[in-house]
């Protein structure tokens, strides 16, 4: 059994309630935080730890809070993202459902730190009935005396507010979150300048993901030096991988990054295996934008060394043989599979989600989803595939927010590694309507472990 | 002037827009959105957003470039209870294009239409956060997750009688 930093109370009945949550320990954090500590102290801590964001881009999370201005007279913000919506992802909804005081004792802790009196949560619209669990929990807090007015006699003052998103994957991005949150369209802004200095209502602003600010808690307990002896090198302390597709033990886990990605599939301490006894195909290991990886490339890097299911584990090799740790939302795929199928639902994912600010991913990702359904309905042609990667290739690096990349990557890995596919839909349109592929790819049979 | 929040919902509308700095009462839009939604038969008709701007005291069409914007808005009337199935990767490879197929044929509906009674809406969803537990779809604010055949018989079951008790 790996580190549990997050998870290790998840299954005391009860941790829900307020009562249950302090009598096993909880708020410790706050007293430590508020009482033996100052805002640059904890800041100090939590850049020690070396904790990169939890929900995507991984940037270290105590530079960013240092990153933050602090002109005379002007409030400032701490805003958690708790916009899940990458697909292939929900860690944090599994946070904030059943440990909500995990969530808000980061988030004092942090608003503390970062002098935030108005912190809001703004949750992705669908996952309606959390709003309801964060508020009852922020009044429990309030009547405790950890929210409100001169918190444990300090004289910081601090509010919660839970603000619903209403469906729209783009809000994700800390500035269309910012934009949505004013009661706006969700169209990204540019950046300079970033949320630090002109954020919420031009106010500097931080933007955190669920998991990054739940992580704060055992940080402040264990200290930053401690922590980071947890996992390897620059993947610190334990991430949650929310685990889907074609396994046998879907959900959430947590680990401390030192497991392997075989173990992880394979062991019945996380995903037990292939469901049905078939054989692994195919995973994207970080979200759905991350590169897909054919099996092989998966367990064994290029260089056929152990991938494990850490930051720099998983992105070796770039983009040519390696993915990315991302959300740490894992889509296995068995040997049944379509990638071209597969593909094509996330390129559709990203045109519906695409804001429509940018000339490359507006109308790139319509015209990448109508090729791939081409393709698909065995109507494509060989130029077809061609054409998706000059066209994922000219949004890439091309558009105000990262949608654009977010969009390209999955055609392009797909493409990379299952060109073949792509081509036997092509030359089999018949075939490929009532048959699939599947383990084609595979000169050699792909390695299970006994 | 057709409809108007009834005392109850108006003061979850103030207690929405006290969230917020003063002046900075537009951040209440997006909720104020949800509920006139949920108080207003399920959808935002043209005079609904614009009784939601004069309470925000924006102007309508910033009303209606947020209404367009967000996929949880319905800007056409729709069903007592509307089917929101995700087709998106993970609950595709799971199963969800015959849980779809199930329930168009059940209700003899296409995505986007309204069964004759008016009491389902079939809508495809991207992506709702579920993966794990797809296939899945949301009804009002609820998950029905790990669906099969049978459960979806169900479900349709239980919310034609809550239709039906409604009347």
């Amino acid at each position: 059994m790996g580190v549990k930093l997050l998870l290790d109370k998840a299954n005391v009945p009860g941790i829900r309630t307020y009562d249950v949550y302090r009598r096993e320990g909880g708020y410790s954090a706050v007293e430590k935080a508020l009482k033996e500590m100052n805002p640059e102290t904890i800041v100090e801590e939590v850049k020690k730890s070396g904790l990169r964001g939890r929900g995507g881009a991984g940037f270290p999370a105590g530079m960013k809070w240092s990153f933050i201005a602090k002109p005379e007279g002007v409030p400032r913000h701490l805003v958690c993202n708790a916009d899940e919506s990458e697909p292939g992802t929900f860690k944090d909804r599994y946070l904030m459902e059943f440990l909500p005081h995990l969530l808000l004792e980061g988030l004092i802790i942090a608003s503390f730190a970062l002098g935030s009196n108005d912190t809001y949560i703004y949750i992705r619209g669908e996952y309606a009935w959390i709003p309801d669990i964060l508020e009852e929990a922020i009044n429990e807090a309030k009547a405790n005396g950890w929210l409100g007015k001169n918190i444990l006699g300090t004289g910081f003052d601090c509010n919660i507010h839970v603000q619903r998103g209403a469906g729209a994957y783009i809000c994700g991005e800390e500035t269309a979150l910012i934009e949505s949150l004013e009661g706006r369209r969700g169209n990204p802004r540019i950046k300079p300048p970033f949320p630090a200095i002109q954020g919420l209502w031009m106010r500097p602003t931080v933007v955190n993901n669920v998991e990054t600010l739940a992580a704060v808690v055992p940080i402040i307990h264990m200290g930053g030096d401690e922590y980071a002896k947890i996992g390897v090198g620059k993947s610190t302390g334990t991430k949650l991988i929310s685990a889907c597709g074609n396994i046998n033990k879907p959900g959430v886990y947590e680990i401390d990054m030192t497991v392997s990605v075989e173990d992880f599939i394979y062991s019945d301490e996380y995903c037990g295996g292939i469901k049905g006894g078939k054989q692994l195909k195919a995973c994207i290991p970080g979200g759905s934008s991350v590169p897909i990886l054919p099996a092989n490339l998966l367990l064994k890097t290029a260089k056929g060394e152990t991938r494990y299911m850490n930051y720099e584990s998983l992105s070796d090799g770039g983009f040519a043989t390696g993915s990315m740790m991302g959300s740490g939302g894992f889509i296995v795929l068995d040997e049944d599979q379509c990638i071209v199928k597969n593909t094509l639902t996330l390129a559709r994912f990203y045109r519906h989600e695409s804001c429509g600010q940018c000339s490359p991913c507006r109308e790139g990702t319509g015209w990448m989803e109508k090729i791939l359904m081409k393709i698909e309905q065995g109507k494509g042609e060989m130029s077809d595939i061609d054409l998706l990667w000059d066209i994922q290739r000219k949004i890439e690096g091309n558009t105000i927010c990262p949608l654009g990349d977010a969009a390209s990557w999955p055609v392009a890995a797909a493409i990379r590694h299952f060109r073949d596919e792509f081509e036997w839909h092509v030359k089999n349109p018949e075939l490929s309507q009532t048959s699939n592929f599947g383990l084609q790819h595979y000169a050699d049979p792909i390695h299970i472990p006994a | 002037m057709g409809m108007q929040f009834n005392e109850i919902q108006m003061t979850e509308f103030k207690r929405l827009v006290a969230r917020y700095p003063e002046g900075k009462q537009k951040s209440a839009l997006l909720p104020a959105l949800h509920l006139a939604q949920e108080s207003f038969d399920g959808w935002l008709s043209v005079e609904t957003m614009d009784y939601i701007a004069s309470l925000l005291n924006i102007e309508p069409i910033e009303v209606y470039e947020v209404a367009s914007f967000y996929s949880m808005y319905n800007l056409k009337p729709v069903g007592k209870f509307v089917f929101e199935v995700c087709q998106t990767g993970p609950c595709m490879i799971s199963g969800s294009d015959n849980i779809i197929d199930y329930i168009k044929q059940t209700l003899d509906i296409k995505p986007g239409e309204t069964t004759k009674d008016g009491v389902f809406t079939l809508k495809l969803v991207e992506c709702l956060g579920a993966c794990g537990y797809a296939p899945m779809m949301q009804v009002g604010k609820i998950y029905k997750e790990h669906l099969t055949k049978e459960k979806v018989d169900a479900i349709i079951a239980e919310y034609r009688q809550l239709a039906a008790s409604k009347n």
